[in-house]
């Protein structure tokens, strides 16, 4: 019962942060049409921005803001700079750039971090077990986690349904063309979009730093993962990204946990312990495989306007 | 047929053919080992290439899971060895067939979906492929496996000799690329540009899109398993490293790089882009930060990849 509940709860927190990165994917992909393999990287520079800051403040906040401060300036730089001449352009052309972004960003973190990894210790205050329900204790840290991610999306959401930008962002997701005759300035709002996707995929990134190595190719494993929540979900649909997120978060944590176990009992011990954790590993591609094939346009597409 | 004027893309592309046939006696005179072993590995990723080209360039179905195909030719190769069962004769053609096997069941799913959910799925797919590897921890698991002896031709040809190998591979290579245009102008490569053109159309003529699609999906993936048997030969080992989704990226890299949907495109890619490689690695440690935005830049001015872009300067 106790490690149901603490798997339960990592299984979300970890949905969550998926949740973080696959949103400023799907906004990126579902109002510029551009498909960011770098959005990675980004997540990356996060870790290692924070790392970096809260080492010389010495205060984890403060070191933490920053680095979502300096991700937010970074994005906007690499859209400026890059992204803006892809809009427009084939799906190929997307992935082969990004992916030379990806090559870059990792050569240029070995260059100034060293290829080893860092990392990133946590104030005594985060560390210490919280009573969730009687007997049955979480870290304060994790638990921050779901509180901040579970604040970020409702931010999101009241952020895109309710403000005037918000209202700008849907136009352009809906019918990208419009917009710029009806007098929106739509290279700045491009550009603020991919800022907000940025500094979500650095939240990300920061928030994941204490609890993982900071390293090299970080990016790279959740990027797929974080792709296979947007398509799990529909491509463009924050809340198909919201759901699916939790649900990839829930079903890959509760497989690494239970599948070993369940397993033993239908397999000889050893083939399962052989099974198990490629079949843990390859749970949500399996879901995401199986949603492809009975709805191809994902669990909640975006309507179609 | 097509009937294209000659330019300099075919130009290079005859140079490129010259230069990989004569190359081993550049080696033995120059006594440079070194350039065969490269251009070995060289041509093995061309032919990969070149059968992602046929779907990506000529089928309009961007796979971005080739790389998959590499490892289970070569897992094929390597699990044979393991178990005792050394000719090349049975090595290869299993190889062959796993990759077939494995194409035809992810196309008939993946094929269901297009565009940017097509690149995706098929990444699943590879990636699947990646952790079940990952996970034979009877064939080495994540560290990989060791081929101990190479594929046995029985005196036919043999693996272990540099040049020989070497031919080998270009022939295999020469034969693929030969087998791609036959492909693509015969009635059955019309369907399927024709497929990359207008789906819709081409199934209101009365095609069955999907079917021909497969079959053409089916065919580029047995072709890279080819490649990948050949690869675990060359580098006597096979790991799970080889399906990992950044190597699935490299590819496209060359399809795109040399031009994508034109016969030698992939040839020159492969050739530039692991030149670039090793040159860049060879001048400093970060050669990738000089890679990644070069490869920006081809994006962003370099339309059509190298061969595109002769094909223009020739035209004026």
């Amino acid at each position: 019962m106790l490690l149901v509940v603490e798997q339960v709860l990592n299984g979300l927190q970890f949905g969550l942060l998926l949740f973080l990165l696959a949103a400023g994917l799907t906004l990126v992909f579902g109002i510029m049409d551009l498909v960011n393999l770098a959005h990675g990287s980004l997540y990356m520079m996060g870790a290692y921005f924070a790392a970096t800051f809260v080492a010389w403040t010495g205060n984890f906040v403060l070191g933490a803001i920053l680095a979502l401060g300096a991700t937010l300036v970074l994005g906007i730089v690499l859209e400026v700079v890059a992204l803006r001449h892809l809009y427009g352009r084939d799906h190929l052309d997307h992935v082969l750039a990004t992916f030379g972004l990806i090559l870059f960003f990792n050569e240029a973190v070995r260059l100034i971090w060293g290829p080893a990894g860092l990392a990133l210790q946590l104030p005594d205050w985060l560390t210490v077990p919280v009573p969730i329900l009687p007997g049955i204790h979480y870290p304060a840290y994790r638990l921050a986690i779901i509180v901040v991610a579970l604040l970020v999306a409702l931010l999101l959401y009241l952020g895109v349904m309710r403000t005037r930008i918000g209202m700008l962002i849907r136009a352009g997701a809906s019918n990208r063309e419009m917009i710029g005759p009806l007098g929106i300035n739509i290279k700045l709002l491009y550009t603020l979009v991919f800022g907000l996707g940025a500094a979500l995929a650095g939240l990300a990134g920061l928030m994941q730093a204490p609890i993982l190595t900071v390293q090299i190719g970080m990016g790279e494993n959740i990027l797929i993962l974080a792709f296979v929540v947007i398509v799990i979900g529909g491509i463009g649909s924050i809340r198909g990204a919201f759901l699916a997120a939790i649900l990839v978060g829930l079903i890959d944590t509760l497989g690494r946990a239970f599948l070993p176990n369940l397993l033993r009992q239908i397999l000889s011990s050893a083939a399962a312990s052989t099974a198990a954790p490629a079949l843990s590993s390859m749970l949500i591609y399996l879901l995401m495989a199986i949603v492809l094939v009975v709805r191809p346009e994902g669990l909640f597409p975006a309507a179609r306007r | 047929m097509m009937k294209t004027r000659l330019n300099a893309g075919h130009l290079v592309a005859v140079l490129a053919v010259a230069g990989l046939l004569v190359l081993p006696l550049y080696s033995a005179l120059s006594g440079n080992i070194f350039v065969l072993t490269l251009f070995t590995r060289i041509v093995i990723m061309a032919l990969a290439a070149a059968s992602l080209n046929l779907i990506m360039g000529y089928g309009g179905m961007m796979s971005f899971g080739h790389a998959a195909y590499l490892g289970i030719g070569g897992y094929a190769v390597g699990i044979l060895a393991q178990e005792g069962i050394g000719s090349g004769f049975i090595q290869f053609p299993m190889a062959l067939l796993a990759s077939a096997l494995f194409a035809l069941v992810i196309g008939a799913l993946s094929l269901r979906t297009r565009g940017v959910y097509f690149i995706m799925i098929t990444l699943a797919f590879a990636q699947m492929a990646y952790y079940v590897a990952s996970g034979l921890a009877r064939y080495g698991g994540d560290d990989g496996l060791t081929i101990y002896k190479r594929s046995d031709f029985s005196g036919l040809v043999n693996l272990s000799n540099r040049v020989q190998f070497y031919y080998l591979c270009l022939a295999c290579l020469l034969l693929t690329v030969f087998l791609i245009w036959r492909i693509v102008n015969s009635r059955f490569g019309m369907v399927v540009r024709g497929l990359r053109s207008n789906e819709q159309r081409m199934q209101a003529i009365g095609f069955p899109a999907k079917r021909y699609q497969l079959v053409c999906f089916i065919i580029a993936g047995t072709l890279c398993g080819l490649a990948g048997a050949l690869l675990a030969n060359n580098t006597d080992f096979v790991s799970p490293a080889v399906m990992y989704w950044t190597r699935s990226g490299d590819l496209m890299v060359m399809v795109i790089l040399g031009g994508m949907g034109t016969l030698f495109g992939p040839l020159v890619g492969a050739i530039v882009y692991l030149l670039l490689e090793e040159l860049l690695s060879q001048i400093t440690e970060y050669w990738a930060l000089i890679m990644g935005p070069l490869l920006l830049l081809i994006v962003l001015f370099g339309r059509g990849g190298i061969m595109g872009v002769l094909g223009r300067l020739s035209r004026g």
